[in-house]
């Protein structure tokens, strides 16, 4: 009984949340100045985010920094609660444009975001011409030991699953694994492997593999 | 019946001989002197009619035949008829005939103009060939009126040296080719618009021969010149020796008669061997004070800094004409570190190099940068580098040139749209990447946010 009660309540709350998503301005107070700040889908924006010079690549080296940095963090920030696992610069993407002060980031200035979040290993240029681009807001090591908690939380330490139960199964669906990226999942369980802690294998079905926990 | 006429003398070279003063004003060809009735004189036919000041003369393959114009008692105006359209122009005017039944000659001495001559005989000329013959009429009616014989006999009789009286004047009848060119004393005759060009001409040869004889001297000093050069470089190659061979310190007397040296060669103007040190030649130094000097008007109007473009513009607009080329001005420029002046060259990172007063400081321009950048207008939309020009009373290019010193300083951030290339202050220092949602409550940023959110 307490369990159906719980179970009205988070679905009510989760409701809620969707509900909330199709707003396009929340308001929030920091300090003590209240202001309104857009949101992407459900993702709520800096305040820096109307600023055009953010938009602009700067030329002055400490402003630069500054400003990969920040761009950097927006952009693991928007991937992991937007669950993209893959950036297409020739494509638009939400989080490189900004209709209140109508600025766009060029195509420099999104690659040197994303070069600069490939060089400390939070990304991954999927092609030489720099078009597409893996972001690994978890880094690859980081979903392994993901995969090892969900085996050892679920009692897969010995059973044998596909690919695609991991990515879209019941059990996956309360775990960041769920949805996730089919190219990172397979960096993921080989580097368990080549640790021994499971083995990938062909399955009956020629895009499908199997998995063999061992862990 | 020939003899009607005067007579009229003509060079060798079928020129008429004009008498003294005569002057030619215009000529007709293929003219036709006929009488009004044909027992005066028979008609000339196809000659070249020549009005001068004195006398009208009609020519025909070297002979010549003259009418005074003191004989001639009236011109017809032309009358414009049917008629005239299909014929040849005519010019018509009487002239007064002497009882022997030829032309009247006033200068022949036979009785005074009205007395005699009674009688008058309309000659017609027929001008058959191309010509202006209206022009030649109203020229015809200029002369006859002035009356050019009479000052002529005035002027004549009065000098008593044989000139002669009217038209016989004596002095070139005798030679025979003098014709209207020369003058009495040999000269070149200096009338009418040939007169003038002539003037002018030989004013050209006197000025040329003059200054051919001035150059004369500058040459010869020039050759000096030469050997002092030779000289002044031989000194130089011993200084250069002097210098490189290091016994340094240790010959007090040879480095001050060294540097002696150096004054004595800069004096003269010529470039001082050790380059590094010296000032440079006398010219660029004396030019670099004046420079100086000049500077500091348009200093002050343009808020001080000038474009040194601009600055080249106007020194040389100043000077008129002695105009220097930009190699002088830049190393005038150059200069003036060398010396006590209050103006300074400086160039920017992007090459623009202007010239500005020592006093300027950029510290002061930045901090004017940067409350100009704080206004609420600024923070919402941005500075472009006309703005800042505006407000801060200076030249956009040289506004430009402040705007992107301050950026590359940290104090503004370019942004570059559709609209154009603006600056806005920068906030980036006070962004703290950990804790990005975060602002501080009376930084930079929170007056941004202000700012941007009054305008909705």
């Amino acid at each position: 009984m307490f369990g159906i009660e719980v179970i009205i309540l988070i679905s009510s709350l989760r409701f809620r949340l969707e509900a909330e998503n199709f707003s396009p301005i929340s308001i929030y107070c920091e300090g003590s100045t209240c202001r309104e700040m857009q949101k992407l889908g459900d993702f709520k924006l800096p305040h820096f985010f109307n600023y055009p010079p953010y938009f602009t690549l700067q030329p002055v080296r400490e402003t630069r920094e500054k400003q990969v940095q920040l761009w950097k963090e927006l952009i693991l920030d928007y991937c992991r609660t937007q669950k993209i696992f893959v950036i297409k610069l020739e494509e638009e993407f939400p989080l490189f444009s900004n209709s209140v002060i109508e600025r766009t980031l060029s195509h420099e200035a999104r690659e040197a975001f994303l070069s600069a979040l490939a060089a400390e290993g939070r990304a991954e240029w999927l092609d030489k011409g720099h078009r597409s681009c893996l972001i690994l807001w978890h880094r690859i090591q980081e979903w392994a030991d993901i995969i090892v908690n969900f085996v050892k939380d679920n009692g897969f330490e010995d059973s044998v699953m596909t690919v695609e139960e991991i990515r879209f199964g019941i059990e996956s669906r309360r775990t960041e694994l769920h949805g996730i990226d089919r190219t990172i999942l397979m960096r993921a369980l080989k580097l368990l492997e080549q640790k021994g802690k499971l083995a990938i294998f062909k399955g009956t079905s020629t895009d499908d593999e199997g998995i063999k926990f061992s862990v | 019946m020939s003899n009607f006429f005067s007579k009229a003398e003509v060079t060798s070279s079928g020129r008429p001989v004009f008498i003294h003063n005569e002057v030619e004003c215009h000529l007709l060809s293929g003219v036709d002197l006929e009488p009004e009735d044909h027992h005066h004189f028979t008609p000339l036919k196809s000659g070249i009619l020549i009005l001068t000041t004195h006398r009208l003369l009609w020519l025909h393959s070297s002979s010549a035949s003259a009418i005074p114009l003191a004989a001639i008692s009236h011109i017809f105006s032309s009358r414009k008829s049917l008629k005239s359209v299909f014929h040849s122009p005519r010019i018509r005017f009487q002239v007064l005939v002497s009882p022997d039944g030829r032309l009247f000659d006033p200068g022949s001495g036979s009785g005074s103009s009205s007395g005699s001559g009674s009688r008058s005989v309309v000659v017609t000329a027929v001008i058959r060939g191309k010509g202006d013959c209206d022009g030649f009429l109203v020229k015809f009616w200029d002369s006859w009126r002035a009356r050019a014989w009479e000052s002529n006999e005035t002027s004549g009789s009065g000098s008593g040296s044989g000139s002669g009286s009217g038209l016989a004047s004596g002095s070139e009848a005798g030679t025979g080719t003098g014709g209207g060119l020369y003058s009495s004393d040999g000269s070149l005759r200096m009338v009418g618009v040939a007169g003038i060009l002539r003037k002018e001409q030989q004013m050209w040869e006197s000025t040329d021969k003059s200054l051919q004889d001035a150059f004369q001297d500058l040459n010869a000093l020039m050759s000096k010149a030469k050997e002092m050069v030779m000289l002044a470089e031989k000194m130089r190659q011993k200084l250069l020796s002097g210098t490189s061979s290091q016994t340094s310190g240790t010959n007090d007397e040879d480095m001050g008669s060294k540097e002696e040296m150096q004054d004595w060669l800069l004096s003269v103007g010529i470039i001082s061997p050790v380059t590094k040190e010296s000032a440079g030649a006398l010219y660029h130094q004396q030019l670099s004070r004046q420079l100086a000097d000049f500077v500091r008007t348009p200093l002050e109007r343009a808020g001080g800094m000038i474009n040194l473009i601009d600055a080249y513009c106007l020194f040389n607009r100043a000077r008129g004409t002695e105009l220097i080329s930009p190699d002088d001005m830049l190393q005038a420029c150059s200069l003036w570190e060398k010396f006590d002046v209050p103006v300074m060259l400086r160039k920017f990172d992007s090459g623009v190099m202007v010239i500005q007063n020592k006093s300027h400081s950029d510290e002061e321009v930045f901090a004017r940068i940067k409350s100009l950048a704080a206004k609420p207008e600024a923070l919402r939309n941005g500075m472009s580098p006309t703005d800042a020009a505006m407000s801060l009373g200076i030249a956009p290019a040289m506004a430009k040139e402040h705007l992107l010193t301050a950026e590359s300083k940290g104090l503004l951030c370019r942004d570059i749209s559709p609209d154009g290339f603006r600056f806005y202050i920068n906030l980036f220092p006070e962004i703290d990447p950990l804790n990005i949602y975060f602002v501080k409550d009376y930084g930079m940023c929170s007056t941004w946010i202000k700012a941007v959110s009054t305008s909705g």
